[in-house]
């Protein structure tokens, strides 16, 4: 209790509430006693502080008021709708971000446009590439003819070679052992002379009896009076539809060799959507156009015939139901009846197996 | 602008908690204010909470009493305020190292920090009212806030007499004491 009075006194020491004759004798009592004196100088702080705070609380309030009361006449606008001032902070924070932004956005657009309207008539070459090797390889074609004039010193009995310098390379197969071969239109549309090539090496001269650019087939006849009716191709052209995942293989000639090529069918259509192909998952290079799709069956599921340009490993292939189509078509405008291979040799044996099997029916098409 | 016995008039206004200096002090300079915290990344929000706070760091100086403005009370609070939102940019990371600067500045480094550390001392004192909980929290305001006699406090809180209210009033204060300094110790 006696620390009540001891505040008590300190209290109204403070607000000089006391008395003279008190207030000297506290100061007495203060001077003598440190601990006394250490306890005034506390209590005063802390009763400053309250003080202080109360008053500031108070303050606090009174600017609150002052502000609402600006705030309601319209002085002070913007409070509480933030937007204005958010624009001006956003502009102001982000505004190099937004001219770097609007400034790519500017030359995307301007570029995309640019290109859009450049390749909108063919779009389709546009982003997809057909495979066809423009680009041979003079060496390769050098070293060929040399072979050939090999072959023509030790064989007497050389098919005829005929002898011209190709612009392009693709690859065919035989549909009809009479000599009938599947390519792509893209392959030998505005070529002017057409040559196919065995594994072999023979070369033998071919016309186009068929060509549809829409569907990208053409059937090619060989024409060379050389070419000996061949028979038992080893694969057959199922009517239905290939499934997805099924494991698939090529042949075809993006170089002079013959080269071999596995995958799988990652899609029911090709191309935007285009039902008439297929998309595989395949390597396949300028040179592929024309090659069949096999699966694991022995079965052509399909003509290779384009791939994504920016796109990696999306290639696209021609069903094989156009063929018959096609067949129909050739039937019907010229008269020529061609019977794809009914009996499929290839069913059951291992890859190797197949490929020997093969070989020999995909050629490789040149022109010029 | 206003004159310099003018602007002294309203800063004794706000020293004595003046609801029309304050409201004048608005008037004449939160536009300025609000134009530069807007100019560097904040908002209407932040200047008024800036403007408050400036308005608090002068309130503190005047009520000191021995306050006189050697500048403008726009240039004062301005720097105060600049000062301020550097500050808060910087707490946040916003940083503006580009911050615009319109007006002409005076020092107020020695302010502001006497300001933060009263302030944290305002916020101490403000917990540790809380923490004592009521009747207490009341018991003490209006003893030594609203400075009402012990006979109206008996009365008020509805004790039998003056002396019970002492009690009371001695055991609250006791235990505030203990929480305000236990912090404030901590503090350092």
């Amino acid at each position: 209790m006696e620390d009540n009075l001891l505040f008590d006194a300190i209290e109204r020491y403070r607000n000089g509430q006391m008395d003279e004759k008190e207030e000297l004798f506290f100061e007495e009592l203060k001077k003598n006693n440190p601990e006394i004196d250490q306890m005034v100088a506390e209590h005063s702080f802390f009763l400053d502080e309250l003080e202080r705070m109360s008053e500031q609380k108070k303050l606090r309030h009174n600017l609150k008021e002052a502000e609402n009361k600006l705030i309601n006449e319209g002085f002070i606008s913007g409070s509480n709708g933030k937007t204005k001032a958010k624009i001006i902070y956003l502009w102001n924070r982000y505004r190099r971000t937004i001219a770097v932004a609007a400034a790519i956005a500017c030359i995307v657009s301007l570029s995309t446009a640019t290109v859009i309207s450049k390749y909108s008539e063919n779009k389709k070459e546009a982003v997809i590439t057909p495979l066809v090797d423009h680009k041979l390889n003079q060496f390769e074609y050098k070293l060929n003819e040399i072979e050939h004039k090999l072959k023509d010193a030790t064989t007497a009995a050389a098919p005829a070679r005929p002898k011209f310098k190709a612009d392009f390379r693709a690859t065919g197969f035989l549909i009809d052992g009479r000599g009938y071969l599947i390519t792509n239109a893209h392959v030998v549309e505005n070529a002017k002379n057409l040559i196919v090539e065995n594994k072999k090496g023979d070369q033998f001269y071919a016309q186009q009896v068929y060509s549809n650019s829409t569907t990208d087939l053409a059937i090619l006849k060989i024409t060379d009076t050389s070419f000996q009716q061949v028979n038992g191709l080893p694969y057959t052209f199922p009517r239905s539809a290939a499934e997805l995942a099924e494991p698939i293989f090529t042949l075809g000639y993006p170089r002079e060799e013959v080269v071999y090529g596995e995958g799988y069918l990652s899609a029911k259509s090709g191309y935007y959507g285009d039902t008439t192909s297929y998309q595989i998952s395949i390597s396949a290079n300028p040179g592929n156009s024309g090659g069949p799709v096999i699966n694991q069956n022995g079965e052509v599921i399909g003509i290779i015939s384009s791939k994504e340009t920016n796109a990696d490993g999306v290639v696209f292939a021609i069903k094989t139901q156009n063929i018959y189509d096609a067949l129909k078509q050739v039937k019907k405008d010229k008269d020529i009846t061609i019977k794809p291979p009914t009996v499929n040799t290839l069913k059951g044996l291992n890859r190797v197996k197949q490929i020997k099997k093969l070989e020999d029916f995909v050629y490789k098409v040149k022109g010029n | 602008m206003k004159t310099i016995e003018q602007e002294a008039i309203l800063i004794k206004g706000l020293a004595a908690n003046d609801t029309e200096a304050i409201e004048t002090i608005y008037r004449d300079n939160f536009t300025v204010i609000k134009a530069f915290i807007i100019k560097n990344n904040g908002y209407t929000d932040d200047a008024l909470d800036v403007f408050q706070e400036a308005m608090i760091v002068l309130f503190e100086k005047a009520k000191s009493g021995s306050f006189t403005l050697s500048c403008q009370l726009q240039t004062y609070l301005y720097s105060i305020c600049r000062r301020l939102w550097l500050k808060k940019l910087q707490k946040q990371n916003r940083f503006n190292p580009s911050i615009e600067t319109i007006e002409e500045i005076v020092p107020v480094d020695d302010e502001i920090e006497y300001h933060e550390k009263k302030n944290s001392d305002f916020l101490f004192m403000e917990s540790a009212l809380k923490k004592i909980g009521e009747p207490c929290k009341s018991l003490l305001e209006a003893f030594y806030l609203e400075k009402k006699s012990m006979p109206e406090i008996a009365d008020l809180f509805g004790y039998t007499n003056a002396d019970n209210a002492k009690t009371q009033k001695y055991k609250c204060l006791v235990r505030l004491k203990k929480i305000f300094f236990a912090q404030y110790k901590n503090k350092d």
